[in-house]
């Protein structure tokens, strides 16, 4: 089992570092020339050359990747063109921001996600089932800036008036209310599948069936028989969809102009500001992989043929 | 009672061939709202830009005005008729999502069973490749690409489609997999069929369920996906009609002019809903033909 | 209340406590009938056994008496009495206190009713049922029945996971499971299916000794009439949800009444250890001659030292148990399995390991049927094609195609009509015979057949090996790959003994039968479960 991690961590690094090669190739692709560009169109040659030297641009491209690698784990991803901060100090705050905004979305979307989907497992085929089937695939279909438009068109200004749409600095903890909301909306339904299904899998399984035949209270067999066994797909899809989040929580950020890291993503792309958009791009890949590495562990972890893999 | 034989308690001579994955489909209620669904919105892209009772740049009214003369929903963030834009703009979406998808769903099934059925070093190397193409999120990584090489046409659907590619890709060689399993590829090998011909005539028609399926959901993603680039502003580009852009330029009149965003939106809405619905009955019909045939 | 309740029961052997009165189950909503007005009774001590094949209702009649329906199925008629209880009478806490208690069950595959996640201790522990007993007591009830079932009692092996023991482990862990809380009836559901016939002696052994000695009745459901013959003191035998025959086991096996009975049984094939005649050692070039051959896995051995030989018109058997290396070897000689060693000739000529890299002619020449026929046709192409595809690949196109089609069909025994049907239209049976049509199609003149009854009721293996005797009538050389010692005596000139990737015994069929040198092939033998009805000798 110990083996089986370390593999999967060894190859989240590798995929790790085959993105940062992804992003640093992207980025050098863009027309122009990084010092002309942080010093606009009016600068002089000679600035530009002296900001050439400084940024190592006169050295060859793999150099430049090394440099630009060996900042990056040392802490250092360079400094913003756009504001002329250090990119770290730029990205604090907002990261902060979004933490804090998955975060909640994801407190709010996972336990109500697995009730509903453990209710309509041990409801199968009645009434409630077959509502949050269909509501679940409804939700699922929209994408999730939709969803946000017209939780505003409904709650927000234009509508019933009750919670404003747009973030702002002064603004009070309501403001939070639909960004949160349309987050939860966008990660619930598979949650809430992939519960009712296993749950279903597992309570039909033969394993069950024979607990209930020698005799069990059926306490005892739903949570000693078929809970341990529904675990692992489950996280498995609990985990997945917190790391959806981190990509899908641009166009949310965008809409609501929260401070986050999306919100920053697409003004750095607004501003073509290359090493803004190369740490936030690898800031999120890095979340992403991050969490679907634990997820997969949390699979392995939950399945006893791995975890005592000594026969 | 052993699983295999259980079929034989039915009488031979009467037994008749189980209907096709599509009308199975098709005997689910919500496939049928599904169709309906997304058959009015198609009609609607499609027929639009011929009954739009102005052009697409024509300035009819003054900026978020509504209630303007000769108007049903009013103008515009630049005045130009809703109505006309609204009916305009749908066609792009459809084409770009529905080509993205095509794309990326055959690239994918092609992956999939190459990487299925040849196991060893180029399976390896297929999946590693998908393993980092997965890595990056869907979104950032046409943001990524568009914010580099600025928002062309191409560049979306090339985009999207390969960032499905190893998505399908998965899916279908989890599909290859189960059925090389079976004998009857194996029958196949032993007279020596070329393997090009076992991938297209034994294996390729026995992943078509999933991989319909497989193309429902990538069609749904696609929309998902040209809308929110669009409504970020680095898809098609003004002025454009076009459903996802619509909403980027008319959002901040939202209170005042709520039709500018309420039309598309409603429209992207019930287009997914559509589709997911077609996809969710081609998905439930896969499972029950393949819990009746699988033994 | 441990020990003394055993010797009571002991002597108490023969009282009835389990009985069965015009049981009916109906599946929903169509309102087919299930079982249909069922009366059986067992006493203590006794095993009763449910025959049918697959569809007979045996299963479902089965877990009635644990009061569980299936899905979409309910008892309409009827009633069940366990132990004096009438099942219908109670609750559903009644219902729960019964099982595992008055009346336990023992599925047919064990590694699926196990749960994966849970470790031996608890699995075993929460079947005891009894609160009074300490933690210590537990435990050594455990470690006794695990005695009684032949399997270590130490820590190490409670604290285990299903997944750790292998199938005959799994299936006593079972067998423990249903005794350890002393029950007064026990179902099991074909506990053997799938066990090699030594494990399955083992475990039959074990289950008519536990009977006996916890004074439980059994009630023993299984296809198999040759098990059922050793086992049951009384048979029940089910025909489409009807009993149509039941009596002492002795009575049923020699003067069976009803048609069906005698069906079942003429269909089991017999171990014939003597009256095979002398068969000439075949003399000449043989057909397809193995030497040599050493295969396996990456680095794991699976075959060593092979040498068989098959010649025109003979019946090799290819007789071993699962893990033995019999696949393998059929799947070398038809070029699916390429990691070996060796020398295979046909027809004096050198052929290469893989199917690919031998000529047409040969690939014609040998063709090869696979055990499981629900996995062998492609499920989206028509039998026509199904046979037309490796006929114009192998030979070219046909001038008639469907005089190849109504001619291969023919072969098999079946009519020309099937040419338009999809697998799914089709029975185990008939799919079984498309397989061999589509091989003879090529007409070859050497078929290996991968067990290919296995996966088939009795009667219609009966038929299958009957067809085999007659193509083999017609000329064609067979290699018979197969588990099943007594079809072996039934079809085969010559027999090569596998046991673990090494021939142990390689002679005629008469000469291993009657006078087996290695004592693996005695220990077959004598595993085997002996049937010998009086009736295979009268005919109707």
């Amino acid at each position: 089992m110990t083996r089986l991690i370390v593999v999967r961590l060894l190859f989240g690094a590798l995929t790790l570092w085959a993105v940062s090669l992804v992003v640093f190739a992207a980025t050098q692709a863009l027309p122009g020339d990084a010092a002309q560009m942080i010093l606009g169109r009016d600068a002089t040659p000679q600035r530009v050359e002296v900001l050439r030297d400084q940024l190592n641009l006169h050295e060859p491209v793999a150099v430049q990747y090394m440099q630009w690698l060996q900042g990056i784990v040392q802490g250092d991803l360079g400094t913003s063109y756009s504001n002329r901060m250090p990119v770290s100090e730029v990205l604090a705050s907002p990261v902060g921001s979004s933490l804090a905004l998955m975060g909640m979305a994801a407190l709010v979307a996972t336990p109500v996600a697995l009730a509903v989907g453990a209710f309509s497992a041990l409801r199968r085929d009645r009434t409630f089932d077959h509502a949050s089937s269909l509501g679940t695939l409804v939700v699922a279909s929209i994408p999730e800036f939709v969803v946000g438009i017209l939780l505003i068109l409904l709650l927000g200004p234009g509508g019933l008036d009750l919670l404003p749409s747009v973030y702002s600095r002064v603004g009070g903890p309501d403001q939070w209310v639909l960004p949160v909301l349309t987050l939860a909306f966008a990660v619930a339904p598979p949650i809430v599948r992939m519960m009712r299904a296993t749950m279903i899998e597992v309570l039909e399984s033969e394993y069950v069936q024979q607990a209930r035949l020698k005799g069990l209270d059926e306490r005892v067999v739903l949570w000693r028989h078929a809970a341990p066994n529904a675990i692992g797909p489950v996280a498995q899809v609990v985990a997945l969809q917190l790391a959806w989040l981190a990509g899908g929580v641009v166009a949310v950020e965008f809409l609501f102009n929260f401070p986050g890291v999306g919100k920053i993503l697409m003004d750095a792309i607004e501003n073509r500001d290359v090493p803004l958009i190369q740490a936030v791009v690898l800031l999120i890949a890095g979340v992403y992989i991050l969490v679907n590495l634990l997820a997969d562990v949390t699979g392995l972890a939950a399945n006893p043929k791995v975890r005592v893999a000594n026969r | 009672m052993s699983a295999p034989s259980k079929t034989d308690t039915v009488p031979a001579a009467v037994r008749t061939r189980g209907a096709g994955l599509l009308r199975t489909a098709w005997g689910f209620g919500r496939t049928k709202v599904g169709v309906v669904l997304t058959g009015l919105i198609v009609l609607i892209a499609v027929a639009g830009p011929f009954v739009a009772p102005y052009t697409p740049t024509e300035f009819v009214a003054k900026p978020f005005e509504t209630g303007a003369d000769g108007t049903v929903f009013g103008g515009d963030n630049r005045g130009r008729d809703v109505l006309t834009r609204f009916l305009w703009g749908g066609w792009t979406l459809l084409l770009l999502a529905g080509s993205a998808a095509g794309i990326g769903v055959v690239a994918g099934a092609v992956v999939g069973v190459v990487a299925g059925y040849q196991r060893g070093w180029l399976d390896d190397a297929l999946m590693r490749a998908n393993d980092i193409l997965l890595a990056f999120p869907q979104l950032i990584a046409a943001l990524l690409v568009m914010s580099v090489l600025g928002p062309q046409v191409w560049l979306i659907v090339a985009v999207i489609a390969v960032s499905h590619m190893p998505r399908v890709a998965r899916v279908v060689r989890e599909a290859t997999r189960k059925v090389i399993e079976q004998d009857y590829v194996k029958a196949a090998e032993a007279i020596g069929l070329p393997r090009w011909r076992i991938m297209a005539v034994e294996i390729l028609p026995n992943v078509s369920s999933p991989l319909l399926v497989e193309l429902g959901l990538r069609l749904t993603y696609s929309i998902g996906v040209v809308a929110v680039l669009g409504f970020l502003g680095m898809g098609l580009q003004p002025p454009t009609a076009d459903w996802g852009l619509m909403i980027n330029e008319n959002r901040q009149g939202m209170a005042a002019q709520p039709w500018a965003v309420a039309l598309p939106v409603t429209a992207i809405a019930v287009l997914t809903i559509g589709v997911n619905l077609i996809t969710d009955g081609l998905s439930r019909a896969a499972i029950g033909i393949d819990r009746g045939v699988g033994k | 209340m441990t020990r003394d309740k055993a010797q009571d029961q002991d002597t108490t052997a023969g009282e009835t406590v389990l009985a069965v009165d015009g049981l009916k189950v109906i599946g929903r909503p169509s309102d087919v009938e299930i079982v249909s007005g069922v009366s059986v009774s067992v006493g203590r001590g006794e095993i009763l056994s449910l025959v049918g094949e697959s569809g007979s209702g045996k299963t479902t009649l089965g877990l009635s008496l644990l009061a569980h329906c299936k899905r979409a199925t309910r008892i309409s008629a009827g009633r069940v009495e366990v132990a004096g209880k009438d099942l219908a009478s109670l609750s559903e806490r009644g219902v729960r206190e019964l099982r595992g208690r008055a009346v336990a069950y023992i599925p047919q595959s064990p590694a699926s009713a196990l749960n994966p996640a849970l470790r031996l201790r608890t699995q075993l522990g929460e079947a005891l049922h009894d609160a009074s007993l300490s933690a210590a007591e537990a435990v050594a009830r455990m470690r006794e029945v695990l005695r009684e079932v032949a399997l270590p009692d130490d820590d190490a092996f409670l604290t285990r996971y299903p997944h750790q023991l292998s199938g005959g482990q799994q299936q006593r862990v079972a067998i423990a499971m249903a005794f350890v809380g002393r029950p007064d009836v026990i179902v099991l559901d074909e506990p053997t299916t799938g066990l090699d016939v030594t494990t399955q002696a083992h475990v039959l052994g074990t289950i008519r000794r536990m009977t006996r000695e916890y004074g439980t009745a059994g009630v023993y459901i299984s296809h198999d009439m040759a098990v059922v013959a050793d086992l049951a003191d009384e048979v029940a035998v089910m025909y489409r949800g009807e009993l149509v025959e039941r009596g002492r086991t002795d009575e049923v096996m020699s003067a069976p009444e009803h048609h069906y009975t005698r069906q079942l049984l003429r269909a089991v094939p017999l171990l014939r250890t003597e009256g095979h005649e002398d068969e000439a050692e075949p003399e000449g070039e043989p057909l397809l001659r193995v030497s040599g051959l050493s295969a396996g896995y990456g680095r794991t051995r699976v075959l060593e030292g092979i040498d068989v030989s098959v010649s025109r018109g003979e019946c090799v058997a290819l007789l071993g148990e699962s893990g033995s290396g019999k696949t393998t070897l059929a799947r070398s000689v038809a070029g699916l399995h390429h990691q070996f060693t060796g020398e295979v000739l046909f027809d004096g000529r050198r052929m290469a390991t893989s199917s690919y890299r031998r000529t047409a002619e040969q690939r014609r020449r040998v063709q090869y049927v696979f055990q499981n026929p629900y996995e062998a046709l492609n499920p989206r192409k028509r039998v026509r094609d199904q046979i037309l595809g490796p006929y114009r690949h192998l030979t070219g196109r046909p001038g008639d195609p469907d005089a190849v089609v109504a001619e291969a069909l023919e072969r098999a025994a079946l009519s020309a009509s099937y040419a338009d049907r999809f697998p799914e239209q089709l029975s185990g049976g008939e799919r079984q015979r498309v397989c061999i049509a589509r091989a003879v199609a090529t007409r070859p003149d050497l078929m290996v057949c991968d067990e290919i009854t296995s996966a088939l009721d009795v009667s219609v293996q009966a038929e299958i090996v009957q067809l085999l005797r007659n193509l083999q009538d017609g000329g064609m050389a067979l290699l018979f790959v197969t588990h099943n010692i007594a079809l072996v005596s039934n079809i085969a000139q010559r027999v090569a003994v596998l046991d673990q990737g090494r021939i142990v015994e390689y002679g005629p069929v008469g000469r291993v039968m009657s006078a087996p040198e290695h004592e693996y092939t005695r220990a077959l033998i004598s595993d085997t479960p002996d049937f010998q009805p009086a009736l295979a000798g009268t005919s109707e």
